[in-house]
């Protein structure tokens, strides 16, 4: 009896994480399941809150008229199209331009000796501590002024500047053995044919985990695209949602809110996902 | 730190850091001095001639009844988000790390909330929520609970809390499984031999390994409740009801470009400047010394 009792015990006390974790997954997973579950039935049905938990039939008509149309049936919104293209737009220009500046400026303070090189460095790593957010007013008079309102340079060029990736680089760049730049050196090669030759594809691997996260940094944008932009045709997606969301009364085409929000979701889960691996180095060593 | 091998041109390095010192310049040290100088000036009702007025915007600021009860909000919040977010990922990166079957899928499945926009987070919550349509806010209703978070203050509050809480989970996670992944599994089992049951084992050899990355996170998880979660609150509750849910920084955002008060709302980003910079320092010291241990 005993062995029997303590036996079962173990196994309950081996079930109880597999509980907690699969209870952990739905709380994470439910919200997304119900707005999936909406995109694909009418307005009135989600408007009178008895959303049924099973898929309904309008989804194709949902997502296409989301996508394309600019007024649903009481609500008038960019199409989700041309949010979906700022935003990707928005997403890659910071990602790569981030990693372009930093991985060139991270080569110069790492690989020459010159007048001010630590200034340079230090005038980079203060921008670690001004985020965006505490200096929203006098950045956004200085984009006014040079007339970048409404466009994507006003709306990516101020977030572009990076310290986390210079220093990631710059780490990265100090770990280079000496004698592959002697042997560069003997063979003839000049500071940019070693940076293209031997730096930049030693850094392959730190850039695609780079490029994750600032994809997905860049996609999730809110405050400033929120103050750079006025016209609906510069819109980003998710300041779309919001938008289109209002006062957020109960009669309103919930139908193509969700629709835009699963759109919304796509593609930087899909870039987590998919590339995970990167995408969990690129967090934790960039955050070192 | 400088390599021992170099390249000696001259004007290369300057030109390699041009783009990212000019951005610098012209985007962060530049707003940074306005903000500065704003806040210690105060503007006519023109803009066109502003005074030197010393830290009268500061004391304006902090006396005003208002911004106080904002601090209070901030301070509930972030406190309330770190907290949560940081022991729930620890409570899920525990178990996944334990060698369970299906670890790996456990972790895919809790890492990609990472992805979405904290606004985006805030709108699946509202679908959820919402009194009239979302699932569970009707059926908190029908229970009897009067639930709605646009009128009631501190159910507003909760909601932005949990709303922002559970999109943070999976970065601590992530962190936190990667700490206990660099515990020696050595010590662990040593102290397993000598009998020691899990939840000692936990208080007394991985709480205390894991401390550098507890630190870390309580860091990282400060400075987004404090800004990051502009959009939460925006897409949720734009501050209200009343100003329950408002926070330093969506005060900020208030002041200076809904009402149009630069002279206060710089003073309040200057506060905010300090608060990070301080945050930032404080990081670093204790980077510092992670490296001397190691």
């Amino acid at each position: 009896m005993r062995t029997d009792e303590s036996a079962f015990g173990r196994r309950l006390m081996d079930a109880v994480p597999h509980v907690v974790l699969i209870l952990g997954v739905l709380i994470f997973a439910f919200p997304i399941y119900i707005t999936l579950i909406g995109s694909t039935w009418d307005a009135g049905t989600i408007a009178r809150g008895n959303l049924p938990l099973t898929p309904g039939g309008e989804m194709l008509d949902n997502y296409a008229r989301a996508w394309n149309e600019t007024r649903g049936d009481r609500i008038i919104h960019t199409p989700v199209r041309i949010m979906m293209m700022n935003s990707l737009i928005m997403a890659l220009v910071i990602a790569l331009g981030k990693i372009a500046i930093s991985i060139i400026s991270a080569y110069a303070v790492a690989f020459f000796r010159f007048p001010l090189r630590m200034v340079f460095f230090w005038m980079i790593f203060i921008t670690l501590m001004l985020p965006v957010e505490v200096r929203i007013i006098p950045t956004y008079e200085v984009v006014a002024n040079m007339g970048l309102i409404d466009t994507y340079a006003g709306l990516t060029i101020p977030l572009i500047a990076s310290a986390t990736a210079t220093l990631l680089f710059r780490q990265f760049f100090l770990t280079i053995p000496d004698e592959l730049v002697e042997a560069a050196k003997i063979d003839g090669a000049g500071a940019l044919r070693f940076f293209v030759d031997v730096v930049l594809p030693l850094s392959r691997t730190n850039i695609a985990a780079l490029f994750v996260i600032l994809f997905i940094y860049g996609w999730n944008q809110y405050l400033w695209p929120l103050l750079v932009t006025n016209s609906g045709d510069m819109e980003t997606v998710v300041i779309g949602i919001t938008k289109m969301i209002g006062n957020g009364e109960a009669a309103t085409d919930w139908d193509l809110i969700m629709a835009t929000t699963v759109l919304a979701m796509l593609p930087p889960v899909a870039v987590v996902v998919l590339m995970q691996r990167w995408f969990v180095k690129g967090l934790v060593d960039s955050e070192k | 730190m400088q390599r021992r091998v170099i390249f000696d041109n001259k004007a290369l390095p300057y030109l390699l850091l041009a783009p990212q010192v000019a951005v610098t310049l012209i985007f962060f040290i530049w707003p940074a001095a306005q903000a500065v100088w704003q806040s210690v000036h105060l503007q006519d009702a023109f803009g066109l001639r502003s005074q030197f007025v010393w830290f009268e915007n500061f004391e304006a600021v902090l006396a005003d009844p208002n911004y106080l009860d904002t601090v209070r909000v901030t301070a509930v919040f972030s406190l309330s988000v770190t907290a949560l977010s940081m022991g729930v990922a620890l409570l899920l990166a525990v178990l996944a790390d334990s060698r369970i079957r299906g670890a790996g899928a456990y972790k895919t499945l809790l890492i990609w909330p990472y992805a979405l926009a904290p606004a985006v987070a805030a709108v699946l919550w509202m679908f959820i929520f919402n009194p009239e349509i979302g699932l569970l806010g009707r059926a908190l209703n029908d229970l009897g609970y009067a639930w709605d978070y646009r009128l009631n203050g501190e159910q507003a509050l909760t909601m932005v809390i949990l709303a922002a809480s559970w999109k943070q989970v999976s970065y601590n996670f992530i962190f936190f499984l990667a700490g206990l992944q660099a515990i020696p599994r050595s010590v662990l089992e040593a102290a397993s031999i000598d009998g020691a049951s899990a939840v000692r084992r936990f208080w007394t050899i991985t709480f205390p390994l894991l401390s550098p990355t507890t630190f870390f996170l309580l860091v990282v998880d400060v400075v987004y409740a404090f800004f990051e979660t502009f959009g939460t609150i925006h897409a949720l509750t734009h501050g209200g009801p009343g100003k329950s849910t408002e926070t330093l920084i969506y005060r900020v955002y208030q002041d200076g470009v809904i009402n149009n008060d630069l002279g206060g709302s710089s003073a309040q980003s200057v506060i905010l400047m300090v608060i990070v910079i301080a945050l930032t320092a404080i990081q670093f010291r204790f980077v510092e010394r992670k490296v001397h241990y190691s």
